[in-house]
């Protein structure tokens, strides 16, 4: 609608299809050069960081955490992967001159207003909510949305129906049918 | 560096790259998607699926790669799914679009990163207590669709792609 290619972007069919190429490349690479495929993937890397920060503050207690010891905390491909997420997405705005520095999202602002401590508030417990439910399903809208659903992978359906699904009812409460 | 954490990074770094060029990253656009009024991420995301999905199962039958599929573990799937939904409508990022985000200048996102890194450090003490309880109900194991559906994969692949241009169209028609 109102930004619709207007700041210069691409237009998301052709950076989803270059997304879709991207992802059959990087299995097929991984399989060839490391004798196992890696899919497209990222919640996975936040237990490892969580890890990596606890293992600084209390190393034993990490070494015998069960969840810790099945998911392994280490820097694997995953984690650099949403490392470069990071690094992609500053050259790419940069290129285009689309970096914007922003405390407050517009949809957010016109229903809470312009407090930067309420958006961080609600961002931290939004993404603690978020991250329990992406490992609970074992992935997010990359692992499940993208890998899972190029694989015809039946948790992949039902995972991303649920994430949509309760994504539009809980926005529609939060927000307001009018935002 | 490794060449696993190479690829890795190489990998991220094309990722982010055409995340942001799409526009996908914003908290307005992923939203705006579940208000019903902005399908970007949705054109974006079933545009990747479209093109990776013929690659990855044709590369698969050839037996050059193998398919990984996510347990279909009935109470993880459904109430992890819905808890990440509900989450994912306040902090406006999922995570991996958290970190773009930041990359292109949304430094709220950090609230969300940190919400996220210490949401996955929660997660693992109270990982115990779930595997008793809503990761043990039942646990169809790693299904594909064409095995359970007893439909080949060549069938259901046409059906999808016709399936979502329609839906292309349509969201075109409306300008969402």
């Amino acid at each position: 609608m109102k930004w619709k290619r207007e700041d210069r972007g691409w237009s998301p069919y052709l950076a989803g299809a270059l997304v879709g190429l991207l992802a059959i490349a990087s299995v097929l690479a991984t399989t060839q050069l490391l004798g196992k495929g890696s899919y497209l993937g990222a919640s996975t890397a936040f237990v490892r960081g969580a890890g990596l920060v606890e293992q600084m503050m209390a190393p034993d207690h990490v070494a015998s955490n069960e969840y810790y010891t099945k998911e392994k905390v280490l820097v694997d491909w995953q984690f650099m992967l949403v490392l470069g997420i990071f690094f992609g997405a500053l050259i790419a705005s940069a290129s285009d001159r689309s970096f914007k520095p922003e405390g407050v999202p517009p949809t957010w602002e016109k229903r809470f207003g312009p407090s930067i401590g309420k958006r961080a508030v609600g961002a931290f417990m939004g993404g603690v909510i978020t991250i329990t439910g992406a490992r609970m399903a074992d992935g997010c809208p990359s692992g499940h949305g993208l890998s899972g659903m190029m694989q015809l992978s039946v948790s992949a359906f039902v995972a991303l129906a649920l994430f949509f699904g309760v994504g539009v009812l809980v926005a529609h409460f939060v927000y307001g049918r009018r935002a | 560096m490794n060449t696993d954490q190479w690829l890795g990074l190489i990998t991220g770094v094309l990722f982010g790259f055409l995340l942001q060029k799409s526009r996908v990253l914003r908290f307005d656009k992923q939203v705006g998607a579940m208000l019903l009024k902005d399908m970007t991420i949705f054109k974006f995301m079933l545009s990747a699926i479209l093109v990776g999905m013929v690659g990855i199962l044709l590369l698969s039958d050839a037996g050059i790669i193998r398919l990984s599929h996510k347990p279909m573990n009935v109470g993880a799937v459904l109430v992890g799914g819905a808890l990440f939904g509900a989450g994912w409508a306040i902090v406006g990022f999922c995570p991996g679009t958290s970190v773009g985000a930041l990359g292109e200048g949304r430094w709220h996102a950090v609230f969300a990163i940190i919400g996220m890194v210490a949401g996955a450090a929660l997660y693992a003490e109270i990982y115990p207590f779930l595997k008793l309880t809503v990761l043990s109900w039942k646990d169809s194991g790693k299904l594909g669709l064409p095995e359970a559906l007893g439909i080949s994969q060549w069938v259901i692949v046409p059906l999808f792609w016709a399936g979502m241009v329609a839906l292309f169209f349509w969201f075109e028609k409306k300008g969402l």
